[in-house]
């Protein structure tokens, strides 16, 4: 193969990922558009539920899993490929909700609670199997490619610094580069 | 001109079953040569198309892999146990097996591994053998499958390989920061790194395009053909040859025999869950160290009551597999190790066995970066930082582009009771006994595991790490599965001879991990290759 052939390949496939890009941002459009609708959960649920994932990854100065939409990955993974964790889901969130009433009465939801009760909630229960589950779900939702629900507008992979350009050139880091890879 | 597809009815000269790193080289080499192949792979012909950038559909949903739902294993530490449901069996299973998704690090073994029995004596509670075969023996096939495959690397660099006919036929991958820290750490101290040799292509070769540097490796199929699987190298070539009829999702059940000792052909349930038989005048069974053993196990018929091939009682006995701890390291200045492939310096100082330390075996190490952005947020950061809430999410933002790891591919001694054999209740989606893996690390293993994370933390801080931790391991089997069908001169304590052959069955060979006497130090995919170039070099020769 020539060197020719090789670098249309890569015109190819960056010409791909063009593509997908402007799908993704269409889906994601339509997303907004249709504003909070769930598949499984109940709008109490989710908005419970995306209280946790928030303060697993909180909003700062920069987007959390609030902004990421870790809510809907995890919508999407109880109603299709984690059916089986439903009953998890169910009864850790009933307990939750029933040491929330324990701990701050006057609070009519977890959703309702400040950051800081809502972190002290989620002391309470860090090590749960529920409270386990959902910080897994939570980081594949704000980490994931953005077809799986969450990670909107790649702000989970901005966060980290991840790229995903499909081609990359040397130096990759600041070590190899010329002068200190010796 | 071609001959494929074949009739079931037809007797074809070669059923080869698994078209892993292996299956891919056998159904080439035979197709070649004009014989009529038919390749039986349980699963699907997954090409370029459909490799995505996925983390969580590649690593999270079984996309690539065996999928326990369907087809579950079962585990005991020692065999007067009861199994209990336990995954800890994983491999490729597509068009390509393994090699597919593998990390693409491609070792010689060194001559030392096979004769340690020799040069090392007799290890307490481990069933440590010499092969029948030296290093001599397979270096025209390392050297044939570095060729016919696409290897990068710098021959002659590593001072502790056997000799070499050859260099590599592609010059090494660029390194990256991990391999410069990684080499002057090993450097500082008296040690010899050396570029790693890799099933990647640095530059185009025979038709496909060099490595684009994405950084998806491991775990992942290569969409630019890049990665030297046998799905992208040596496949098409064996279809082209019109003597190849490649079957995917063909799973094989039992091997016939036909009452004169020979096997016949292989019985296998097709897409549509349909049995089918096909005939044929010789086996190759090449579905790796767990699957292989399991299916001379379910073979069993009057004539070979234990199993085919196993007078020996030896099949699926003293299963090895790649274990070793994984250190990480976080650096002042960004690697951004998320690029490119996942290895690029390699040091093997501490590999051979040294009866100095008081255990057997030794490791390669690694340096690498092997995780992926879901991967490190779950499992990649120090224990020291809380796993949830804002210094969390601070630490993932500084940590993920300055973070590398060092990886120890850590011996794994043989032990004759560690095996695979059938569960006598649990079945498969297809109805067929599980898999059960009875497997209790000898001491020595962790001992060897030991010795490499304390080197990995010296080269940490040689490196000039800011700090170091340790990431999760196990000792217990998962990849790389070896030594379950071992490779001997005598036929009372091995199911195959030098030449891949089952002893016991003279149209029957298996070629895979199962066939490897010892482990080396893990990696094992140039060996199982280069044996299979070997065996069908014999087959070919007549």
């Amino acid at each position: 193969m020539s060197f020719d052939h090789a670098l249309t390949r890569r015109a190819l496939l960056l010409a791909l990922s063009a593509t997908t890009l402007e799908a993704l941002q269409h889906s994601h459009k339509q997303v907004q558009a249709g504003s909070r609708e769930f598949a499984y959960l109940s709008p109490g649920e989710a908005a419970d539920l995306e209280a946790l994932a928030a303060v697993i990854v909180p909003t700062d100065d920069t987007p959390g899993a609030k902004e990421a939409g870790v809510i809907f990955f995890v919508d999407r993974a109880l109603s299709g490929f984690d059916q089986e964790k439903r009953g998890l889901y169910r009864e850790g969130l009933a307990a939750t909700r029933q040491k929330c009433r324990q701990m701050f009465p006057q609070s009519a939801s977890i959703a309702a609670l400040s950051p800081a009760q809502c972190r002290d909630l989620a002391e309470s229960i860090e090590k749960t199997e529920f409270f386990e589950q959902l910080r897994t779900h939570t980081m594949i939702g704000f980490l994931a490619i953005p077809e799986w629900g969450g990670n909107r507008d790649k702000v989970g992979w901005k966060l980290i610094g991840f790229e995903d350009t499909g081609v990359f050139q040397p130096p990759f880091g600041y070590y190899d580069q010329a002068g200190e890879a010796k | 001109m071609s001959r494929a597809p074949f009739k079931p009815a037809e007797e074809v000269d070669f059923i080869v079953i698994g078209a892993g790193a292996a299956g891919g080289v056998m159904a080439k080499e035979l197709a070649v040569a004009g014989l009529s192949v038919v390749v039986l792979e349980q699963g699907p012909y997954l090409r370029e198309r459909d490799f995505k950038h996925d983390e969580f559909g590649v690593t999270f949903q079984p996309a690539m892999t065996n999928n326990i739902k369907r087809q579950p294993n079962t585990y005991r530490k020692t065999e007067s146990e009861k199994a209990v449901l336990q995954q800890c069996i994983e491999y490729g299973r597509q068009v390509g097996g393994g090699s597919v998704h593998f990390t693409a690090n491609y070792w010689r073994f060194h001559e030392s591994d096979f004769r340690e029995r020799s040069l090392f004596g007799p290890v307490a509670g481990a069933s440590l053998a010499d092969w029948p075969i030296t290093y001599a023996d397979l270096e025209p096939y390392y050297t044939k499958a570095e060729y016919d495959l696409g290897i990068s690397g710098q021959g002659g660099s590593n001072p502790f390989d056997g000799p070499r006919s050859k260099p590599y036929p592609l010059p090494p991958m660029p390194v990256k920061s991990s391999g410069v820290l990684f080499e002057r750490a090993a450097r500082k101290l008296g040690l010899h790194p050396f570029p790693a040799p890799v099933a990647i292509l640095s530059q185009p070769y025979r038709g496909r395009g060099a490595c684009t540097h994405c950084g998806m490796c491991e775990a992942f199929g290569c969409e630019m053909r890049a990665k030297s699987s046998t799905m992208a190298s040596v496949i098409p070539t064996a279809l082209k040859t019109g003597n190849c009829d490649l079957r995917p999702e063909s799973y094989v059940h039992k091997i016939t025999t036909n009452g004169n000792g020979k096997v016949s052909g292989a019985i296998y349930f097709d897409r549509a869950n349909q049995e089918v038989f096909q005939r044929a005048k010789a086996v190759a069974v090449c579905a790796n160290g767990a699957e292989t053993p399991r299916l001379l196990l379910m073979s069993a018929s009057p004539e070979f009551p234990n199993g085919l091939a196993n007078s020996s009682g030896m099949v699926g006995r003293n299963l090895m597999f790649d274990a070793g701890p994984i250190v990480s390291g976080l650096f002042e200045h960004p690697l951004n190790e998320f690029k490119s492939i996942q290895v690029t310096r390699v040091l093997h100082d501490f590999y051979a066995s040294d009866p100095k330390r008081g255990f057997y075996g030794g490791g390669g190490l690694d340096a690498r970066f092997d995780y992926y952005p879901i991967s490190f947020a779950l499992e990649g950061l120090p224990a020291d930082i809380p796993r949830w809430g804002s210094t969390y999410k601070k630490a993932l933002g500084e940590y993920f582009t300055h973070t590398m790891s060092m990886l120890a591919h850590g011996s794994c001694a043989p032990v004759e009771s560690n095996s695979i054999s059938l569960d006598p209740d649990v079945k498969d989606a297809w109805g067929l006994p599980a898999l059960r893996v009875t497997f209790d690390p000898h001491p020595d293993d962790a001992k060897a595991a030991a010795f490499l994370r304390a080197r990995m933390f010296e080269l940490m801080d040689a490196a000039g790490a800011k700090k170091s931790w340790e990431g999760p391991s196990s000792l217990l089997p998962s990849r790389h599965l070896m030594g379950s069908c071992r490779m001997g001169a005598n036929p009372k304590t091995s199911v195959v001879n030098a030449e891949n052959r089952a002893h016991d069955v003279p149209n029957l060979y298996v070629v895979d991990g199962s066939s490897l006497v010892t482990a080396g130090r893990q990696q094992p995919t140039a060996t199982i290759q280069a044996l299979a170039y070997r065996a069908t070099d014999r087959i070919v020769q007549g």
